[in-house]
């Protein structure tokens, strides 16, 4: 599958919504592909939907004038699990909030080089930002579920924030929940505050509330970081189901979880890919020496 | 090595020695004696008001206006509720027009601005504005408004006054408590596709709500205790009046004028209004509290 142009462009002035200073005009309605999938009668088999393949051409980033990813070109396959591994400040995490244009939220952040999301490129004039971060969800290191809104809400959020979803988002909502292995700990407390949960539930919280506006590529930030052994495996497992029906990039200092989750892996140092491949070969038959000294403890 | 010496003496060093002692006392007496000095004024404060303000109480102080009269010994001198009803209206509008105002201003502070040069002088002339007496708002406002219309005092020239002095408490506090939200929260919703107003309208300020409700409502209390600015552009008047647009009483300048009477009881007037400002503005800083302590910032 293509991803529909009109999906992310612009299509139609909607004055409602105010325009940050040098963003796209003009953000695009609902797309179709987000109304039409609410899974109503059997909310467990999620309609499997491929994720959309990413690749990254020449990427750089940078905090004012420091450069922190650079030059970097990487192919995302479509539904597969590509781990992100590295020493602390190499500039893993920079690069995938390149994906999403979340890079460009910091002061005197910017980026150069082309995002293809499919074929689209997210960074392109005609693109609208909004629209590239509903197509490509986030999970972050912390688990941060709003402070103010229960369960439901939490869930309901991105539907209501973004997608303008008003009504009945039972359906989406028990969707996401199941989708995200939640559903059966809170059902009977969906009114309850989000952040009663505990940390791992917190976090499964977060996905389900990027699964529900149904992306077709999820971004994740070290989601485990700040979690137990028990929840960190209970995520993994969640990873490895969700692959199915988006293509995920996981961010991760832990060597044993690439090799878990991931189908391949790519290694960063210092802002410069060094080697990406199959998790396997990436472990046990590095091309690169610093690969190598890497997977097996010698730094970082 | 192990020194050939008793347990005791292996452990004196653990021991406090007697100087440390007396210099422990020393300075705990001296920091509860500052404490006790500190507390005197305070005490005695409430004491003579509760004293003096009391005894002015009655079901008619509250229910009747100020005559006016004072001058025979048999004449009824009324009441203040002129002067509460005044205050309420007054600091009602200017918190109307002060908090719409300075809400917006932290919210662009925190959210656009952020650390450019223009956000950086407007926080510089926040400054100056928390700083500038507030017998200048009144000048000001009997300045533009007063002298240069020719017109007179009315209410809501007060109102403005007052609102200019809430202006800078409001935005400061609304914006210290903005940049307590954490960064996370907001960049969590923008990673879900949602634009930048409706982050601050749906997650950022409902988060901030209680926080800053407890500092607009010790801006309210602040402007509530003002006596300057409504000196000359609210004026002081016996009748209650609902019309903004009129000359209007308030207790801060009741109180003013009672106190400099020769009449005692316009004097003991005075104490009991000053009992009534205390107790009003008492209860918004509890109701304050209430709500900040059941504010919880994740």
């Amino acid at each position: 599958m293509t991803i529909d142009g009109t999906s992310l462009r612009t299509a139609e002035m909607e004055p409602d919504d105010l325009l940050e200073p040098g963003q796209a005009r003009s953000p695009v309605p609902p797309p179709a592909r987000f109304q039409a999938s609410a899974p109503s009668a059997a909310p467990e088999a999620a309609a499997v939907k491929p994720g959309l393949s990413v690749r990254l051409e020449a990427l750089r980033a940078f905090y004012g004038e420091a450069e922190q990813v650079k030059g970097i070109d990487l192919d995302f396959h479509a539904n597969e699990v590509t781990a992100i591994i590295g020493p602390s400040g190499c500039g893993k995490s920079t690069m995938v909030r390149c994906i999403n244009r979340m890079h460009e939220e910091i002061p005197g952040a910017r980026a150069e080089g082309r995002v293809l999301l499919d074929d689209l490129d997210v960074y392109d004039s005609s693109v609208d930002v909004v629209a590239v971060r509903r197509a490509i969800g986030m999970v972050f290191q912390k688990p941060n579920p709003f402070p103010t809104m229960s369960i439901f809400d939490n869930v309901a959020s991105g539907l209501r924030l973004s997608a303008r979803r008003r009504g009945d988002l039972h359906p989406q909502v028990e969707a996401a929940l199941r989708s995200a292995g939640l559903w059966d700990e809170v059902k009977d407390r969906l009114q309850e505050p989000g952040a009663g949960l505990s940390g791992g539930q917190q976090q499964r919280l977060c996905i389900a509330r990027s699964l529900a506006v149904d992306p077709e590529v999820i971004l994740m930030d070290e989601p485990c970081s700040a979690l137990d052994p028990i929840a960190t495996l209970k995520i993994e497992e969640l990873i490895d189901e969700l692959k199915k029906s988006v293509t995920i990039v996981i961010v991760t200092h832990n060597m044993q979880q690439a090799a878990r989750v991931a189908d391949r892996t790519a290694f960063m140092l210092d802002g410069k890919l060094v080697e990406v491949g199959p998790t396997q070969e990436i472990f046990t038959t590095p091309s690169d020496p610093r690969t190598e000294e890497y997977v097996t403890g010698k730094f970082g | 090595m192990s020194t050939p010496g008793s347990e005791a003496q292996r452990l004196a060093r653990f021991n406090v020695s007697p100087a440390r002692r007396r210099k422990d006392k020393i300075a705990r007496a001296t920091i509860l004696a500052g404490t006790v000095l500190a507390l005197i004024p305070l005490v005695l404060i409430v004491y003579y008001l509760l004293h003096k303000g009391l005894g002015a109480w009655s079901w008619s102080f509250f229910t009747t206006d100020p005559t006016g009269q004072s001058f025979f010994k048999n004449q009824s001198i009324g009441g203040i509720k002129s002067a509460i009803l005044g205050t309420i209206e007054i600091v009602a509008l200017a918190s109307v027009i002060a908090i719409p105002i300075g809400i917006g201003v932290a919210i662009w502070l925190v959210e656009y601005g952020r650390a450019s040069w223009f956000a950086n002088t407007v926080r510089f002339f926040v400054d100056v504005l928390t700083g500038v007496p507030s017998i200048v708002f009144g000048l000001f406002i009997y300045i533009v408004l007063i002298v240069g219309t020719g017109s007179t005092y009315a209410g809501y020239k007060g109102s403005l006054a007052l609102s200019l002095l809430m202006l800078p408490v409001v935005i400061r506090s609304a914006e210290v408590i903005l940049l307590l939200i954490p960064g996370a929260l907001r960049e969590s919703a923008l990673a879900l596709g949602a634009p930048r107003w409706k982050v601050i309208f749906s997650i950022v300020l409902p988060t901030a709500l209680p926080g800053m409700v407890t500092g607009v409502l010790l801006a309210i209390a602040r402007a509530a205790g003002e006596t300057a600015p409504l000196l000359f552009t609210a004026a002081a008047t016996h009748e209650t009046t609902f019309d903004l647009g009129k000359f209007m009483n308030s207790l801060p300048v009741q109180i003013y004028n009672d106190v400099t009477s020769p009449t005692t009881a316009v004097v003991n007037r005075a104490w009991g209004a000053a009992l009534a400002l205390v107790v009003m503005i008492l209860l918004l800083n509890l109701i304050a509290r209430l709500v900040s302590r059941r504010s919880r910032l994740a």
